[in-house]
């Protein structure tokens, strides 16, 4: 029986058994930012410790970062606090720290694969829910609380348990207008916001392999939205082409050494799985949540689920909890939903591919009156590719602003939020309640593609409708 | 590192229903903007228990006949979304010492146990038996037994559920892993020497 790559990757770091029974693991690549890391160092000083890899540590600066205008002092005087705790940290313990005068700060999901950083077969942790991002690549990455970053800073590793593995096959072609947002919305859907507990996702098929490696980073990006703290794609020749170049990526000789290891980590063709669960393109259709959590999901077409339909008790409070708190009505169409704001952005759909998609359709077209809509890009490389293009420029004359970098109002801990009930059509990750900065704020969550549709028609809307993506080409 | 054994809690609880209560919901992001955790119990549940006009909205957490609870009641997959530590500390700041929920989202798990802050699992109509004996008697003793995985209160007893491991380092006092990560310094460099990517 072969291994998969988690298995091959879990191995490869174990260092030991520790006392406490669980797997002392080495990681790979560290990456902070700065909401979960000002604590960790924190205690660090107060252990007198020192950071053991600083080498194997990278900062930026991303939740709290405003996108209008980056002048410092920032005028919210503890978002200020926050970066200078991180600027102090970064010197004191000597790591390396790309802030906006290095022309390469982003989201950190973000500018990890662009700077080359994320590889295949590494152990990489972050004090952030979707660094389930860079799995991706063929990694083994997850979100730890900031203890662990702690832990992490001072020994470069964690005390951790093994997971399991699911491996989730989607075969078939997706169809014109629907993308890799929609796979993961449609499989969260299907599994259950925490069917994927105690799991590692292993996305695998063609649909999968098909994909480009910006796609795959929406994928991996929300399986902890599935309750999957890790979840990623077997390195392929599509990763190998994305990374090739980037800054920190092997070079000459050695990039050679590299590719074949990371050859040899993708799960083997007779890998065993503590789970298989097969999924058809052909079946997946644009996707919207019209809940309270990313797994109340249904397909643009579908109407929005009625309490009394429900299999229990509890499934019955739940929607009624979501529709009361959403506004929605039971057994309506979703489609028509009017929307107060549109978000194209975030870690999960705020790459140049998602700008790129995007604008293809907007050339032409105005926002709807009444809508504010912002496009923010995921990095200040994105942004600086974008604008070499003229993406920007579509953006803004479609009637959408275009901001500076950063997560902005994913979980709006800067400026961008919500004003009272709106509501938003997101291309982000959660759409739990007051997540976009008001505690009576609406989000949907969607592609950036239906997130443009939705903005130029004023409501929810089929994205192949309204720019006439063609259902059969 | 001495760390306490943390074998049974006891104290008052506080039964806040529903399935999914996410990070986001137990401490809005922003109230993170902060670089201690330190303050973070004011705002525990926040959006929940307060109007904006900061008017109450009648939260379990702040009906008097609750007050002093020190063990939270809750339903399935608690705590789940983020990762931020700033959740389970926001519920220790307030002053809850344990969780007892249907099931737990992973991380939350994890973050918890690391603080001391155990997390045990009992089956829906458990906890629906153990809310509804707090309900008519809020002054009820809830004791968490880690040894004999039982929680009990007046005359109820119920097994409880929890990750071996976990309920393993709360007891022996090594919930906090600091001590022995350091402790393995030396084969940690001996695997650095030895994999492959650290030497290309």
């Amino acid at each position: 029986m072969g291994k998969n790559l988690f298995q091959k990757v879990w191995d490869a770091h174990s260092v030991q058994v520790l006392p406490n029974g669980q797997t002392q693991v080495f990681i790979g690549l560290h990456l902070i930012h700065e909401v979960t890391s000002p604590q960790a160092f924190g205690m660090m000083r107060d252990l007198g410790l020192k950071v053991a890899h600083p080498e194997r540590t990278f900062a930026t600066v991303d939740h709290i970062v405003p996108t209008d205008t980056r002048l410092r002092p920032y005028r919210d005087s503890l978002a200020e606090g926050m970066i200078v705790a991180l600027e102090q940290a970064c010197k004191e313990f000597g790591i390396r720290f790309y802030d906006v005068s290095s022309g390469h700060q982003g989201i950190v999901h973000v500018i990890g694969p662009e700077l080359g950083l994320t590889q295949p077969g590494m152990t990489i942790a972050c004090g952030d829910s979707h660094t389930s991002t860079h799995g991706a690549f063929g990694a083994i990455a997850f979100g730890i609380g900031t203890t662990q970053v702690r832990d992490v800073l001072a020994t470069q590793t964690l005390s951790l348990g093994p997971l399991k593995v699911r491996k989730i096959e989607v075969s078939g072609k997706l169809a014109p207008g629907v993308y890799a947002k929609d796979v993961i919305l449609d499989v969260i859907r299907r599994l259950g916001v925490n069917g994927g507990t105690g799991y590692a996702y292993e996305y695998a098929g063609d649909a999968i392999a098909a994909l480009g490696m910006e796609e795959r980073m929406t994928l991996c990006n929300m399986s902890i939205e599935g309750g999957a703290r890790v979840g990623y794609v077997n390195p392929d020749d599509t990763t190998f082409a994305y990374l090739k170049g980037r800054e920190h990526a092997p070079k000459g000789e050695a990039w050679d050494k590299a590719v074949a290891y990371w050859r040899s980590l993708a799960s083997d063709p007779d890998a065993a799985y503590d789970d298989v669960v097969k999924i058809d393109a052909a079946e997946i259709a644009p996707t919207v949540t019209w809940g309270i959590n990313p797994g109340q999901a249904i397909s643009v077409k579908e109407r929005v689920p009625r309490a009394e339909d429900a299999a229990s008790e509890a499934e019955r409070a739940s929607i009624k909890e979501a529709l009361d708190y959403m506004q929605l009505e039971a057994g309506a169409p979703i489609e028509g939903v009017p929307v107060n704001v549109a978000f194209i952005g975030s870690c999960t759909n705020g790459r140049l591919s998602d700008f790129r998609e995007v604008a293809n359709f907007l050339r032409g077209k105005k926002v709807a009156s009444g809508v504010r809509a912002l496009a923010v890009p995921g990095s200040m490389s994105v942004a600086r590719a974008a604008e070499a293009e003229g993406l920007d420029a579509v953006f803004r004359e479609a009637g959408f602003e275009w901001r500076q970098p950063g997560c902005s109002m994913c979980l709006a801990m800067n400026p961008d939020k919500l004003i009272g009930r709106e509501l938003c059509a997101s291309s982000s990750n959660r759409n739990f309640k007051g997540r976009q900065g008001s505690p009576t704020g609406r989000t949907v969550l969607m592609s950036p593609v239906m997130v443009a549709a939705a903005a130029v028609s004023g409501r929810i809307a089929d994205a192949r409708e309204v720019f006439g993506i063609s259902r059969s080409s | 590192m001495a760390l306490a054994k943390i074998s049974s809690v006891t104290g008052r609880a506080v039964y806040v229903p529903g399935d999914d209560i996410d990070t986001d919901r137990i401490i809005p992001a922003r109230f993170m903007k902060c670089v201690t955790f330190d303050g973070l119990g004011a705002y525990l549940f926040n959006d929940v228990r307060r109007t904006e006009d900061g008017a109450s909205k009648n939260h379990p957490i702040d009906d008097p006949r609750y007050q002093g609870a020190s063990i939270l009641i809750s339903n399935n997959n608690f705590g789940c979304g983020s990762s931020r530590e700033h959740a389970p500390q926001a519920l220790a700041k307030h002053g809850f010492k344990a969780v007892i929920a249907e099931s737990f989202a992973e991380i939350f798990f994890g973050n918890s146990t690391t603080l001391g802050m155990p997390c045990v699992s009992l089956g829906h109509d458990a906890i629906l038996k153990l809310a509804r004996a707090v309900e008519q008697d809020p002054t009820l003793e809830v004791t968490i037994d880690l040894e004999s995985q039982a929680v009990r209160a007046g005359s109820l007893s119920l097994p409880f559920t929890m990750k071996s491991s976990a309920r393993e380092a709360l007891v022996s006092g090594q919930w906090d892993p600091i001590g022995q990560l350091l402790d393995g310094k030396g084969k940690t460099e001996k695997l650095a020497a030895q994999l492959p990517y650290l030497h290309f």
